[in-house]
């Protein structure tokens, strides 16, 4: 079983505090890789936060592709990272020759472009280049956004940090959230693009579960949005979902429960809002989740969500102290990483919860 | 040579034949008159006594004899054997019979039947198919004895989400325009059979079922009136709520709905348009006169005649204006407060129609309710019966995955029938047409069957056109209609749903579904592959 964890801090972290805070939880793991996303970036990309930071990892003929594709769309980098890499031998990584992360300056055309409009060329020369890479076989994108760094690799979580030199903290790779899952979803193929975290246009998610309405999510999806590409793993959909629900329709964050666990007829019907909560659960019946879930995701407000399936059948706890909250699978993990909070105010959402962390860390739970 | 007259009706033309033993006879004449069809009679036999005072002497013998009728026959039904108090008698299938083709030569007309189709000749779909993806391990199966489950769908337009034109205040949603009519029900309606088809103590039967699901057992099932109007009293009751009432292209008893309406203290659960059904597509609706018993008369404001529902709705001749006009005018005569719904036949063109029905601007139709081949009927043309029409399955699927393609699945709910639990289990059928893309089924033959037909799809009695139903639910005859208990039917159905409905928890528990799979095909796999590639599901062998 998957395990996942979310950190967001007043602070920046490394993400040597996401492998911490996995390690102690690594029963769920099984050497098929180990990814996270950073997102409000300190650091190296602390003065770069509006521009598209890219993340992909490619051959030769993939980056190659990829700086042509940019160059073409009028993208120019501003500036550029590698990680240090550590390649001792015996390391159980499936590593890729190249790992990118470049901040780019818009095309001189959009200088007065609205957000709307960048957003849209983003998103449209993410696919572009992911179409490519895939077409290619040379590489992977994982996110083309500002503020935003992703990284995700095949192997034993324990050794794609020792190959990334991610076990030592530094101040050059720092964020205030950062999400993260050691394993691979091991469904379907182990593929990048199918492990958590999953991303898109600034939503984070990732899941703990079987999501058994995939077919379902999936098949409606496909044609609600061009960025809802990939499903590479079942739990993408969720994520769609929360896009969908809050970026495409514009609703309060409350009503992504009301889609992905609907309220049964027979509760709604006592409700004053029963007429809106009906509407919902039939036109998006094709996007509700079955099966267990705990779902964690980052909004583009930077606000952390949790939200679990509406039976609860799988586990989450969140902990808290004056700077820093996390939410994760297992409490092993939140003791190690804040031995010294206070546990009686720990969080374990139940079925019909949504629990917010906000932006200064105050946490709302929401009772559907 | 003897002289033997071929043209004449012979016992080996029929397809049955009556076995008499009339040494285990007590002429007590229960069978005949039980036989509904005046298939057998008391006779007279002239023989040879073999007693020891009248050895060799003439005796009379009274037996009962078969008749030799092309219009009075044995249907098989096997009523006198019910009543038989010794076992004396009973019908046996004649696998040689002649009876289509004598009927035809000396009647110079079509062969008209009751029932179902008799030739079933491809195998069921659906028993091919099987609930293949079982959820175990880290995807646990739920328990469908402790776990809630929902078994509930939409009934009525559904819209995209973005065209729900809601708006956002104080962070709660609302709502700005009137949106079409959406109910939530039970997937399974009880459809649709009209007083006149079955008689009023079998409707009377299914409408006291539905009502007590409802009220009692909390099973918000709906029941269709059928093309033949609804008692005035339960329309102006409020148990109207429950009914979908019908309209079709004879428009049989809705000159009574429009003059109740001022009186009615309830909407009722919907409207459903006939446009076809699947027994005999492209047929109209048929009542022999020998069914229009004086209060189908009345409820239907007709003479005592054959009544024939017209194979088209007059006047109307292309799917935007006839579908439009007709919903127009149903949507309007509720306020569009009431869903409205369309059924047609399954056929090779479903998908057009299912199509444009999706892209009409105005949602006016909510409810596509699929009728296939194997469905049941009142009354039909053998020749129909037999030879048209287009099977469920597929083309259900087909219609849901045209939904797909335009990224519009669910909003017009399908619902499916024909034929379902012809091989004993209803739910598993309903289960899978729900997989596959359904929102809910509809029966009407299997709530004959579980009321006590005695008819088979082998051919079995299939008499329900001649008003002489031996069990009473397709009669009009009094007599006959008094061997139908009511109460008993009512408890039999509603049993019945019952037992459903653990049934189809027993079938969502194990694919860890909560609320209904609907379009969950990935639950299924088939055993054929011609099937698996027809409906895009996997091949399991």
């Amino acid at each position: 079983m998957c395990r996942i964890g979310a950190i967001k801090s007043k602070r920046k972290l490394h993400p040597s505090i996401a492998l911490k805070l996995m390690r102690s939880q690594q029963e769920g793991h099984d050497d098929s890789g180990f990814a996270f996303v950073m997102q409000d970036m300190g650091g190296l990309f602390e003065n770069y936060k509006d521009l598209p930071l890219l993340s992909m990892a490619a051959a030769v003929e993939g980056t190659r592709l990829a700086e042509d594709i940019l160059r073409e769309t009028g993208f120019s980098r501003v500036m550029q990272w590698s990680p240090d890499i550590n390649n001792k031998k015996g390391l159980k990584i499936e590593a890729m020759p190249n790992y990118m992360f470049e901040a780019l300056q818009y095309p001189k055309s959009y200088k007065h472009a609205t957000k709307e409009e960048k957003e849209e060329l983003l998103i449209d020369t993410a696919i572009r280049l992911r179409k490519t890479l895939e077409e290619t076989n040379s590489g992977f994108i994982y996110s083309f956004w500002p503020d935003t760094l992703t990284l995700k690799e095949i192997g034993s979580p324990r050794d794609i940090g020792t190959y990334f030199n991610l076990w030592e903290g530094n101040k050059d790779l720092t964020a205030s959230i950062i999400t993260a899952q050691c394993r691979q979803n091991t469904n379907y193929d182990i593929v990048r693009y199918a492990a958590h975290p999953f991303f898109l246009e600034g939503y984070t998610g990732l899941v703990n579960g079987e999501n058994t309405f995939y077919e379902k999510n999936r098949e409606y999806q496909e044609s609600l949005y061009k960025g809802y590409i990939g499903f590479e793993s079942d739990s993408q959909c969720i994520l769609y979902t929360l896009h969908y629900i809050n970026k495409i329709l514009k609703w309060p964050l409350k009503y992504f429960k009301h889609t992905v666990t609907p309220l049964s007829y027979d509760e709604i019907i006592q409700r004053e809002d029963s007429e809106i909560l009906l509407r919902i659960k039939a036109s998006l019946a094709n996007l509700e989740i079955n099966g267990p879930n705990t779902f964690l995701a980052v909004t583009p407000d930077k606000e952390l969500l949790c939200v679990c399936d509406s039976k609860k059948l799988r586990p989450v706890v969140i902990g808290k102290d004056d700077d820093t909250v996390i939410m994760t699978s297992e409490v092993a993990g939140i003791n190690d990483l804040m031995p010294d909070r206070d546990i009686t105010k720990d969080i374990y959402p139940n079925e019909h919860e949504t629990v917010v962390v906000k932006d200064d860390l105050t946490i709302e739970r929401w009772q559907q | 040579m003897a002289a033997v007259k071929i043209n004449e009706i012979h016992k080996n033309d029929l397809p049955w034949i009556i076995e008499y033993d009339e040494s285990k006879c007590i002429q007590c004449g229960k069978c005949v008159a039980a036989c509904s069809f005046n298939a057998i009679r008391p006779a007279v036999e002239l023989r040879k006594s073999n007693s020891i005072t009248n050895k060799g002497k003439a005796e009379r013998v009274l037996v009962i004899k078969q008749n030799l009728s092309l219009d009075n026959y044995c249907r098989g039904c096997g009523m006198c054997a019910n009543v038989c108090p010794n076992g004396a008698i009973k019908a046996v299938r004649n696998n040689d019979d002649r009876y289509s083709v004598v009927y035809r030569a000396v009647k110079a007309d079509s062969f008209k039947k009751g029932g179902r189709s008799n030739l079933n000749t491809e195998g069921r779909t659906l028993d091919k198919i099987k609930i293949g993806r079982i959820s175990q391990m880290t995807d646990p199966s739920l328990d469908a004895q402790r776990h809630t489950f929902e078994l509930k769908t939409p009934f009525g337009r559904v819209l995209k989400a973005d065209k729900l034109n809601f708006d956002v205040k104080d962070g709660n949603i609302i709502e700005t325009t009137q949106l079409p009519p959406n109910r939530w029900i039970y997937p399974v309606i009880f459809g649709d059979m009209s007083i006149g088809a079955v008689s009023w103590r079998m409707w009377e039967a299914m409408a006291i079922a539905t009502a007590y699901l409802n009220e009692v057992m909390g099973i918000p099932i709906r029941m269709c009136t059928g093309e033949g109007g609804i008692p005035t009293k339960l329309l102006k009751s409020r148990y109207v709520k429950y009914m979908i009432l019908q309209i079709a292209s004879g428009h049989f008893g809705w000159n009574r709905i429009i003059k109740a309406m001022p009186d009615m203290t309830e909407d009722p659960a919907g409207i459903l348009i006939k446009i076809g059904q699947g027994a005999k597509p492209g047929d109209g609706g048929l009542l022999l006169a020998s069914k229009v018993a004086r209060y189908v008369q009345e409820i239907r404001g007709v003479p005592k005649a054959d009544l024939l529902s017209p194979p088209t709705h007059q006047g109307l001749y292309s799917i935007e204006e006839s579908v439009q006009k007709m919903f127009l005018s149903m949507n309007a005569a509720f306020n569009f407060r009431v869903p409205v719904a369309i059924k047609v036949a399954a056929s090779v063109t479903s998908v057009s129609v299912y199509n444009n029905l999706l892209r009409d601007p105005y949602n006016i139709v909510g409810g596509f309710f699929l009728d296939g081949l194997a469905a049941g009927t009142g009354a039909a043309h053998e020749i129909s019966l037999n030879h048209t029409g287009h099977p469920i399955t597929s083309k259900l699927r087909d219609c849901y995955l045209a939904a797909v393609h335009q990224g519009r699945q669910g909003e017009i709910p399908l619902f499916a029938g024909g034929g379902l639990g012809q091989s004993g289990s209803f739910a598993a059928d309903a289960f899978k047409l729900i997989c596959l893309g359904a929102n809910g089924v509809f029966t009407g033959r299997m709530l004959m069957e579980i009321a006590g037909c005695v008819g088979s799809d082998t051919g079995k009695c299939n008499a329900c056109n001649t008003g002489l139903c031996p069990a009473g639910i397709a009669a009009q005859n009094d007599n006959l209609v008094k061997r139908l208990d009511v109460d008993k039917v009512a408890q039999n159905l509603v049993n019945y749903i019952l037992a459903t409905d653990i049934e189809l928890k027993k079938l969502m528990a194990p694919i860890g579904c909560s609320t209904l799979p609907i379009g969950r095909s990935d639950a299924l796999i088939t055993v054929d592959k011609h099937i698996s590639n027809r409906l895009d599901i996997q091949y399991g062998c």
